[in-house]
C-alpha cells in the first residue's frame, strides 16, 4: 500500500496537537530539550518581570528621554528637528509610494531617480535647519546629541563616502595598474585597521595634516574618520556589484560607440549599483552601529548620552535599564534597515554578501 | 599628422591615466607631509622612537609578562599586545564554539530551539558591540555578588571579581567582560555563516547519509559538515579578522590590550605620529597572519579536483 501525499494544510487548519508534535515532542531527546528549555526561559522571564517592574528604575530614561532624542538642542528650537524629521519621510514615502505605482504598472523601465540635483540640495537644507546661520539663530554642534547626532553623523558620513567609495571600486577593477594599485593599496589599508584607531587618528592627527594648525569641529573630525574608513567597505560593496555585470554589456556599449567614462555613467554603474544596494544598505548598517564609538572620543550621540546621563550622581547604577533602553532604540534602527535588505535581496535579485561588520 | 592623433591613440590615455593618478597621490601626500613637519616644527615635536625607552610611570591592571611602572614604554606596550593576542586567541575559539552551535540550531527540527536561536542571532547583531560590551561590564559583572558569596554554575563561579574556572583559573571582571561580549556578538554572524554553509550542501547527502543508518549526530558531523565546511571557512575568517579589530574595543571597560596602553602613552607622550605608526603597523600585521593561517587552512578543506 502506497501512501498518497497528504495536501498541505492552510495554516488556520493546523490543528494544535500535531503541531505540537511534530515541532516540539518528536522523539525522547526533543521532548527533553523542550521541556528543559521551557523551564529556563519561564524562570529567565519571571526574573525579568520582577526585575523590570520592582526592582528597575525607568525615570532614569523617562525624565531624559527629551536627551536621548536629540541632546541639548534647545527646546524652543526643537522644530527646526521636526521639520527636518518630515522632509525626510516626506522623500521616503515619495520614493516608496513611487516605487510602488511603478511596479503595479508592470514597468520594466527602471525606477525613475529623483531629480539629481534635489537630493543634494535637500541635504544642505536639513544641514541648514539644523545648524542654523542665515537668518536661524545658530545651534552649535557641542548641542547637538542622543538620536538626532547618531542619525546625522550616519548619514553624512555614508553620502560623503559614498562617491569616494565608487571611485575607489573603479579603481580597484581598473586596467591601469598604478591606479588599481593605489586603491588596492587604500581598501586593504583601511580595512586592515580598527575602527577606533582611524577614528583616534581622525582626531588626533587631521589637525596636524592640515595647513595652519586648523581647529577643527570634534563632530566633523569623527565624520571625517568614518567616510575614509567607511569608504574603503563601500568599494567593496560596490565592487560586488560590478564584478557581476556580464562583460558582454562593455563591449555593447563600446560598439554602439560609447567612450569609457559615458559606459560607466550610463550602461555600467546604474546596474552595479542596483545589483549592490542591499549590500550598502548592510553596510549602512554597520556604520550606524559603529557611530557608537564616537562616544569613546568625548560625543555626546546615543551611546555617548547615555554614559553622560549615567554619570550624574542621581542616576548612578542604573546601568541595565539606560543599555537595553538605548540598545532598544539601536535595535529597530538596525532591524527595520535590516528587513528592508533581506527584501530588496528578494524582490532585486542577488547579492553574496550582507552585513559586513568589523 | 600622427601627432595630430595622438589623443585617439589608447596607449597614450594608458599612460596619462596613471601619470595623472601617480601626480594626484604624490602631491596630495607631498602635501599632507609638508604640513605634518611644519606643524610638528612649530609645537617642537622631532619625531622619534626613542620615547620607547622613557620610564613609562603607569601600573597595568593584568598582564602575562611581569610589569610595573618603573618599566618601559616599550614594555608597556607589549604587555598590551600579548593581552590583545590572548583576547583574540580565546575570542575566537569562544565565538566559534557558540557561533556553530547557533547556527545548527538555527536548523533544528525543534521549534523552541530554531526561533531561540534566531532571537539570539537578530537581537544582538541588531545592536552596537560597544553598547553591548558597556551592558557586559557594568550591569553584569559589576553587578555581580562579591567574591565571598559568588554565584555557581557547571563549575564556574562569577562574582564582581569576575570569573573562576573549574581549574582554579581566575579570569578579572574587565577580561571576562570583554571576552563573552566579543565572543557572543562575532558568533551572531558565524551563526549566520555556518547555517548558510549547511543549507548550501544538497538535500541528496542528508538522504544518502540517512539511507546508510547513520545517526543523525552521525550524518551531521562525517557528511554535512565537512561538506559545509567549504562554504563556511572564507566567510568565516572575516569574522575573525572582525574579532581581532573588534578586540581594540577593550578600552571601554578598562581591559589593557594594545590600542588603551597607546592610548594612555599618548596621553602622557603627546607622541601622536608615532603612535598611531606603531598601532597601525601591529593591527596589520594581527590581520594579515590570520588571513595566512586561514588560507592555509581554507586550502586544506576545499575539495581537492582530480
Amino acid at each position: 500500500m502506497t501512501s498518497k501525499p497528504l495536501p498541505r494544510p492552510t495554516r488556520s487548519s493546523v490543528a494544535i496537537r500535531p503541531w505540537l508534535q511534530r515541532n516540539l515532542f518528536n522523539g525522547w531527546f526533543n521532548s527533553l530539550l523542550t521541556i528543559a528549555l521551557l523551564i529556563v526561559l519561564g524562570g529567565a522571564a519571571i526574573n525579568l518581570m520582577r526585575w523590570a517592574t520592582t526592582q528597575a528604575q525607568w525615570a532614569v530614561v523617562t525624565t531624559n528621554f527629551r536627551l536621548f532624542l536629540v541632546g541639548r538642542y534647545p527646546v524652543d528650537q526643537l522644530w527646526r528637528v521636526w521639520t527636518a524629521l518630515a522632509i525626510v519621510l516626506g522623500l521616503i514615502g515619495f520614493w516608496v509610494s513611487t516605487g510602488r505605482r511603478q511596479r503595479a504598472a508592470g514597468r520594466i523601465k527602471a525606477q525613475r531617480p529623483l531629480p539629481p540635483l534635489l537630493l543634494p540640495l535637500v541635504f544642505l537644507l536639513i544641514l541648514w535647519l539644523l545648524g542654523g546661520g542665515l537668518g536661524l539663530s545658530r545651534v552649535g554642534t557641542n548641542l547637538w546629541g542622543g538620536l538626532l547626532l547618531t542619525l546625522i553623523v550616519a548619514v553624512i558620513s555614508t553620502v560623503l563616502a559614498f562617491p569616494l567609495g565608487v571611485l575607489l571600486a573603479l579603481g580597484r577593477q581598473s586596467s591601469l595598474p598604478v591606479v588599481q594599485g593605489f586603491s588596492t593599496v587604500y581598501i586593504e589599508l583601511m580595512r586592515g585597521l580598527p575602527l577606533i584607531g582611524i577614528l583616534f587618528m581622525a582626531q588626533v592627527m587631521l589637525p596636524l595634516v592640515l595647513p595652519g594648525q586648523p581647529n577643527i569641529d570634534r563632530v566633523v573630525r569623527a565624520i571625517a574618520g568614518l567616510v575614509l574608513f567607511n569608504a574603503a567597505y563601500l568599494a567593496e560593496s560596490v565592487r560586488g556589484g560590478l564584478q557581476s555585470i556580464p562583460r558582454g554589456q562593455t563591449e555593447a556599449a563600446r560598439a554602439l560607440g560609447f567612450n569609457l567614462p559615458l559606459t560607466l555613467y550610463l550602461i555600467i554603474l546604474p546596474q552595479a549599483l542596483r545589483i549592490a544596494i542591499p549590500a550598502i544598505v548592510g553596510q549602512f548598517i554597520s556604520l550606524f552601529k559603529d557611530t557608537s564609538l564616537l562616544a569613546l572620543f568625548a560625543l555626546l550621540e546615543l551611546t555617548g548620552m547615555a554614559r553622560s546621563i549615567l554619570a550624574q550622581p542621581q542616576f548612578l547604577g542604573r546601568y541595565a535599564e539606560v543599555y537595553l533602553f538605548v540598545g532598544l532604540l539601536y535595535w529597530v534602527f538596525c532591524y527595520t534597515l535590516s528587513m528592508l535588505s533581506r527584501r530588496l535581496e528578494a524582490s532585486g535579485g542577488s547579492i553574496h554578501s550582507r552585513h559586513t561588520t568589523r | 599628422m600622427r601627432t595630430s592623433a595622438l589623443w585617439r591613440d589608447v596607449r597614450f590615455w594608458r599612460f596619462a591615466g596613471q601619470a595623472i593618478a601617480v601626480l594626484f597621490v604624490l602631491s596630495l601626500l607631498g602635501f599632507l607631509w609638508a604640513n605634518l613637519n611644519r606643524n610638528l616644527a612649530q609645537l617642537g615635536i622631532r619625531p622619534s622612537f626613542r620615547f620607547l625607552q622613557s620610564q613609562a610611570g603607569f601600573a597595568i591592571g593584568e598582564s602575562l609578562i611581569p610589569f610595573q611602572s618603573s618599566d618601559s614604554y616599550g614594555r608597556a606596550l607589549l604587555v598590551g599586545l600579548l593581552n590583545s593576542l590572548l583576547v583574540i586567541v580565546t575570542g575566537i575559539i569562544l565565538a566559534t564554539l557558540v557561533g556553530v552551535t547557533a547556527g545548527i540550531a538555527r536548523l533544528s527540527n525543534n521549534w523552541l530551539v530554531r526561533k531561540l536561536a534566531l532571537v539570539y542571532v537578530e537581537v544582538l547583531r541588531n545592536t552596537p558591540l560597544l553598547l553591548q560590551l558597556f551592558f557586559w561590564y557594568f550591569a553584569v559583572f559589576l553587578t555581580l555578588p562579591k567574591p565571598d558569596n559568588p554565584v555557581r554554575w557547571l563549575g564556574f563561579s562569577f562574582s564582581n571579581n569576575g570569573i573562576i574556572l573549574p581549574g582554579g583559573l581566575q579570569l578579572s571582571p574587565e577580561f571576562s567582560a570583554l571576552l563573552l561580549g566579543l565572543s557572543i556578538y562575532t558568533a551572531t554572524f558565524i551563526a549566520e555563516i555556518v547555517r548558510g554553509g549547511i543549507q548550501s550542501v544538497p538535500k541528496g547527502q542528508w538522504e544518502a547519509a540517512q539511507s546508510l543508518g547513520l545517526k543523525p549526530a552521525q550524518r551531521m558531523r562525517f557528511v554535512i559538515f565537512p561538506q559545509a565546511l567549504r562554504a563556511i571557512v572564507p566567510p568565516l575568517g572575516n569574522q575573525y579578522l572582525n574579532l581581532a579589530k573588534n578586540s581594540s574595543l577593550a578600552i571601554a571597560v578598562g581591559y589593557p590590550d594594545l590600542y588603551a596602553v597607546a592610548s594612555t602613552t599618548f596621553n602622557q607622550t603627546g607622541r601622536a605620529v608615532e603612535i598611531m605608526v606603531l598601532i597601525s603597523l601591529t593591527y596589520l600585521s594581527i590581520s594579515l597572519l590570520i588571513s595566512l593561517l586561514l588560507n592555509l587552512y581554507n586550502r586544506r578543506v576545499q575539495l581537492v579536483e582530480r
